[in-house]
């Protein structure tokens, strides 16, 4: 299914672009972050599993069983550091 | 004397680059509803110095966010504001972009009949904001430029209302 993803922050800097539209097999959250640190280069290294990261599916924050749907939009994102 | 109608005219939430006037917002929260008795505002400004003790050092802080997920999940944490405590209204500002230490970043102005209700729910809404609405800093000093950490602390604010969300 396609997938809309956007990338904040240290992990937006990381992999040189704010977004991209990807064809994934990833049922989850979790399985696409896997997809995605597979696939090697910078994103490989934003995205490890060593690395603290939050998640959204749809604009709220999820966990990595949350179920991706077609079309939906993803972020991958650093603890936030607002107010 | 002309008593304003209730009005949803004037957004609860705004993300801005530009500088907010508190006397301005505060009183737009008052017009809302006579019923209001106490406003507790809280204003977060630019630091100069990130560490405690350091010399100051901070030239410049940007603030980048999430378009429509910051919106949406702070709109989410006034909604739970109303659920757990008496309030009549609340607004929160928060600017993005490039600021300056002693610049306002972010207001939180909630509104109630007497003021304990206001006090709390107004330090509920930026414990809450703090780990949970997608905002980033990032800091520009002599040395060059960094993200900003979260803070364990801040975690442990939002959880003395009940609420695990760890964010650090």
């Amino acid at each position: 299914m396609q997938v809309h993803i956007k990338y904040f922050a240290s992990i937006r800097e990381a992999l040189g672009q704010g977004g991209e539209t990807v064809d994934t097999e990833a049922h989850t959250l979790g399985q696409l972050r896997d997809a995605l640190v597979a696939r090697g280069g910078p994103g490989a290294q934003a995205l490890d599993r060593e690395r603290v990261l939050r998640m959204a599916l749809d604009q709220q924050l999820a966990e990595e069983d949350a179920l991706l749907r077609p079309g939906c939009e993803v972020a991958f994102f650093p603890p936030v550091t607002g107010g | 004397m002309v008593v304003r109608p209730l009005s949803d005219a004037s957004p609860r939430v705004r993300v801005q680059h530009g500088l907010f006037d508190v006397a301005q917002e505060v009183a737009a929260l008052q017009a809302q509803d006579p019923r209001i008795g106490a406003i507790c505002t809280f204003l977060g400004t630019v630091r100069d110095r990130n560490a405690p003790g350091a010399v100051g050092s901070v030239q410049t802080l940007e603030l980048e966010h999430y378009p429509g997920m910051t919106e949406k999940s702070i709109e989410a944490m006034i909604d739970e504001a109303h659920r757990r405590f008496d309030i009549v209204g609340a607004r929160v500002v928060h600017r993005i972009g490039v600021m300056h230490p002693t610049e306002p970043v972010v207001l939180v102005a909630v509104a109630s009949a007497h003021r304990g209700q206001s006090f709390q729910a107004c330090e509920f809404v930026m414990d809450y904001l703090k780990t949970q609405a997608p905002f980033w800093k990032k800091e520009q000093t002599a040395q060059g430029s960094q993200w900003v950490d979260a803070r364990v602390s801040d975690d442990a604010a939002l959880a003395r209302w009940g609420i695990r969300k760890p964010n650090a």
